[in-house]
């Protein structure tokens, strides 16, 4: 069956457009106490371009701005990087118990004792998953996770009382990680691999101004970086740390943990390992891990157990300090939580093998109708370019088409070392029916792109509307309205 | 795809014009046809200090973000102001309008170590 397919979509305009003098959604009774004066500069006559209008509209507005989604419960979401894994039910069901949801975040902690030992559990959780020492779950998204974790790199080597200027960072990283090294200070040092990284390469650019190497494992081409270990030695040989970014350890859970790998912190990406929600950009949450030589500097507050009880530990005198207020994105670390033990030790590890186990069969699928840079075997996404796309249709061509045929497209041009990348990750949900029809629909645009490439270069076609211009949109953004 | 003869190239596809101790700097035909349509410059203020190698600044296209790397060492002496409302001429016209920034050298022996018309080609051509 071809998911894609036409049906009604109903137009709607902005909430501005729809305003009508005087209509209000609510009914007050009528005032029976005498009225109040307000202060008169405080008072405005009217409050321009605020919109009025009935439930109804309201409720029309947006169900209908709804049905314009395309989400991971609409249908395949194989974003390659992102992971768009799909979120369990049961996640919101336990997030949303009364003791969980209504807790406010200045309950004192002998008052918040089931919240803390949740909390203490994931840290402990995620420490055994992942192999390391200590975890925080402050950092409220993967990024602020790196920060957090380069800030303790920074301060770690400052108490050692030789801060160090440089950092080392593969073609193949997560794209966030340059980021984060400057916002560090550090000058970035791009290193190049061939899809993966070697220990030679490591070693010939590490000197003692090294502080650190960001890597990510297994890196955005999907490839595990089989010389991690040796990789790791090299840094530490000279004094520096490793930085893993743990964008991708979503192929790692239960088989092999980054912490044996000799890496010294890692984020976690919660909304993609750990199936929470990704989002309307959040809430997010990004917990590090660290070994034990970082741990007096994680940062405040961190949740500790005494006897049987829990408190948040806030003196830490070489701490990197807060990062945000209070304790992080609590009911993201619910979901959290409810995923790991719904899945419990085994489930997790199945999870991982049907990930790479569904990533290698549409490899396996589409390998010789489209273009495999990297030919060594993929983990849990795997990526294809355009090179032997005919018709003169490239990347962006292929994936516009795919949304005539029902599916969210797949990450584009990303990562840079590939030319016309698509990167697809299906995640271990996903069946073998779902992935033989995107297999199906990639393959029959290989062959439109060969006899009817006129189709595949104006897709979409049955969507709202068709193809956007970027360009302009980039170029020339209107970002608000006006009235009139 | 043009290389004009004039010009001196980098692996890193900017191409540079020298006139005695000022070179003017730009992205080559090859660089602005792979990025796309270029939606974005950043360019460094007029009496930054450029190194050799270095990243200069950054030129954004719909598809991607990629670091302009200086070819030479030197002071910004002027910079190519119409790019910021219409960075687009980068696509129209690489060697011309499109123009990024002009850098008085303080070291010309660098200038040795970049490619001519023909050594560029032949290097887009292996990377191809």
């Amino acid at each position: 069956m071809r998911v894609g397919t036409s049906g009604l979509s109903l137009n709607e305009k902005l909430i501005f457009e729809h305003s009508d003098p005087g209509r209000t959604g609510y009914s007050l009774p009528k005032l029976d106490v005498p009225a109040a004066k307000l202060q008169e500069d405080l008072v405005r006559e009217e409050v321009k371009g605020f919109p009025e209008l009935s439930e109804v509209d309201v409720v029309r507005h947006f169900t209908r701005l709804s049905t314009w989604n395309y989400g991971v419960d609409s249908g395949f979401y194989p974003l390659g990087s992102c992971t768009m894994k799909y979120n369990p039910k049961v996640n919101e069901t336990v997030a949303r118990l009364p003791g969980f949801a209504w807790a406010h975040p200045a309950t004192p902690p002998h008052l918040a004792q089931g919240a803390l030992a949740l909390m203490f559990a994931l840290q402990e959780a995620l420490a055994e998953i992942s192999g390391f020492d200590a975890v925080t779950l402050v950092p409220a998204a993967g990024a602020h996770g790196e920060l957090a974790g380069m800030l303790m790199i920074r301060a770690w080597h400052e108490a050692q009382g030789r801060p160090r200027t440089k950092v080392l960072i593969p073609d193949t990283a997560h794209g966030t990680n340059p980021a984060t090294a400057a916002l560090c200070g550090y000058d970035v040092v791009p290193v190049s691999s061939d899809g993966i990284l070697t220990a030679e390469t490591v070693r010939a650019a590490m000197d003692e101004d090294v502080a650190a190497l960001m890597i990510t494992n297994p890196n955005t081409l999907g490839l595990f970086e089989s010389e991690i270990v040796e990789i790791c030695e090299a840094v530490h040989e000279k004094g520096g740390m490793v930085y893993c970014d743990g964008a991708n350890l979503n192929a790692l859970l239960g088989i092999a943990r980054p912490g044996d790998m000799g890496i010294d912190v890692m984020h976690f990406n919660l909304h993609k390992t750990f199936s929470t929600p990704h989002g309307g950009g959040g809430p997010g949450a990004g917990p590090v891990g660290v070994v034990e030589k970082l741990v007096p500097f994680l940062p405040a507050p961190w949740v500790v157990r005494e006897g049987e009880s829990y408190r948040l530990d806030e003196e830490r005198p070489q701490s990197i300090g807060r990062l945000r207020a209070f304790h992080g994105n609590f009911g993201i670390l619910v979901r959290a939580w409810a995923y790991i033990r719904t899945l419990g030790a085994e489930g997790l590890r199945h999870a991982t093998e049907m990930a790479v186990l569904n990533a290698n069969y549409i490899r396996a699928r589409l390998e010789g109708t489209y273009h495999l840079p990297h030919t060594r075997r993929s983990l849990h996404e795997v990526v294809f370019s355009d090179r032997d796309l005919e018709g003169d249709c490239h990347t962006l061509d292929l994936a516009k088409r795919l949304i005539d045929y029902g599916y969210h497209p797949p990450t584009i041009y990303f990562p840079l070392v590939v030319k016309g990348a698509i990167m697809i990750e299906p995640t271990e949900t996903e069946s073998m029916e779902v992935l033989d029809e995107f297999c199906d629909a990639m393959l029959a645009i290989a062959r439109e792109a060969r006899e009817e490439p006129h189709k595949v270069k104006e897709a979409p076609r049955l969507t709202r509307v068709s193809r956007l211009d970027e360009t302009a949109a980039a170029r020339k953004p209107r970002l608000r309205w006006e009235e009139g | 795809m043009e290389f004009p003869e004039e010009l001196k190239y980098t692996e890193e596809h900017e191409w540079v014009l020298i006139e005695e101790e000022i070179v003017t700097i730009g992205i080559t035909d090859y660089a602005q046809d792979s990025l796309g349509d270029i939606v974005f410059v950043e360019l460094p203020e007029v009496g930054a200090i450029l190194e050799a190698g270095k990243p200069f600044g950054v030129v954004e296209s719909v598809k991607a973000v990629s670091d302009i790397y200086s070819p030479v060492s030197g002071e910004v002496v002027e910079i190519n102001e119409e790019l910021v409302g219409a960075p687009e001429v980068i696509n129209t016209s690489p060697y011309e309008d499109g123009w990024m920034i002009k850098v008085k050298l303080s070291d010309t022996a660098q200038l040795d170590d970049l490619l001519d018309a023909e050594e560029y080609q032949e290097f887009i051509e292996e990377e191809v």
